[in-house]
């Protein structure tokens, strides 16, 4: 899922400075995971942000809410008595639910509280790595479920650079070249002969963002 | 003139240090009567936010107890802790308070007499520190 942490206390807080009153919105899916923006998170940045502002000689009055998914149209229209109140509104979601509450309450400032660093997996507790850059079209069935678009630092699609040497990446030494772990498991899993089948050249300009923001449509889902 | 009495939260561990501060008062130990303790299982149920509400509302000083290494009732009580008042330390630090403010000790269950040492030599520190910059 999407891997995020919390931007620096001061970034946040200047941010906040013009204000008096304003809603704090965390996000229980993805920000929650990362125990970065989730309802726990939200208490606890509402409280560092109040100590601040008193420490500055300042108040600060924030309402503390917390979105079930903040990318959900119908879970933002929930906030919408708590934002009529307030004069900003500081969001520790990723990126996609900052959005979809500026949308949503388009004439009051939405700040975000959080960097949206990757689409990752949890390598170990308070370990994120990425696995995935969302390129539009999935070959892992080809790599033994190993990306290298993301995991490659040249996004090569048919096997290692010359600068792979003992199973590391030529850009660091603490990086493995996902080519020499694709090759690994396609012959731990028997699968090796899939190497001899050609990869095309990624269509960048349609499949992925190279274009322009994408739209997927479901049509019969669409309402 | 009015003196400044620091306000000092103390959450203890009911294995260790919720026992020698019972101890402590049966052994006649003076305990600052500014001092308000709060009982927990574990110091491993002690959290961020508790300890951010407890500053906020008007600690001083807080003071977290755990049973010494190795010796958590809970196993790792007492080490998960430590993480979360590492924590609470930079964000103290973002925020510009004294880090001598928060502290965490070991204290075992027999040990009343360390316990009001313990207590006591924070109020002292917290005496000269001054009130909290966010009472």
């Amino acid at each position: 899922m999407i891997k995020v942490e919390q931007k620096p206390l001061d970034e946040i807080l200047g941010f906040l400075e013009p204000y008096k009153k304003i809603v704090l919105v965390g996000c229980n899916a993805c920000a929650a995971v990362c125990h970065a923006g989730g309802e726990k998170e939200v208490g606890i940045l509402a409280a560092a942000i109040r100590m601040a502002r008193k420490k500055a000689g300042q108040t600060l009055d924030i309402l503390e809410c917390c979105s079930p998914r903040q990318c959900e149209p119908e879970f933002v229209e929930e906030l919408k008595e708590k934002v009529d109140d307030a004069e900003a509104i500081l969001s520790i979601a990723c990126g996609v639910g900052v959005q979809t509450v500026a949308e949503r309450f388009s004439d009051v400032p939405v700040y975000p509280g959080i960097n949206t660093m990757f689409l990752g997996e949890t390598e170990r507790m308070g370990v994120w790595v990425e696995r995935c850059q969302a390129c539009g079209h999935c070959i892992l069935h080809l790599t033994g479920g190993l990306c290298p678009i993301a995991r490659c630092a040249k996004q090569l699609l048919n096997g290692p650079c010359g600068g792979s040497q003992n199973g590391r990446c030529e850009i660091n030494r603490d990086v493995p070249c996902v080519w020499h772990e694709i090759y690994d498991r396609l012959v731990a899993i028997g699968q090796v002969q899939v190497l001899e089948q050609f990869v095309p050249a990624k269509k960048w300009g349609t499949e992925s963002r190279h274009a322009g923001p994408r739209t997927l449509t479901r049509e019969d889902l669409k309402r | 003139m009015t003196s400044f009495v620091p306000r000092i939260v103390a959450f203890c561990c009911d294995k260790s240090a919720y026992v020698a501060a019972d101890r402590a008062g049966r052994l006649g130990s003076s305990l600052p009567a500014s001092l308000e303790i709060i009982r927990v299982p574990c110091a491993g149920r002690v959290d961020v936010i508790h300890v951010l509400q407890a500053i906020e509302q008007g600690a001083d000083g807080v003071l977290v107890f755990a049973c010494h290494e190795d010796n958590c009732h809970s196993l790792t009580g007492n080490r998960v802790v430590q993480v979360r008042i590492d924590r609470v330390h930079r964000l103290m630090e973002e925020i510009g308070l004294e880090r001598e403010r928060l502290e965490l000790r070991h204290v075992a269950s027999t040990n009343g007499a360390k316990f009001a040492q313990i207590v006591e030599r924070k109020f002292q520190e917290l005496e000269t520190l001054g009130p909290s910059p966010v009472r």
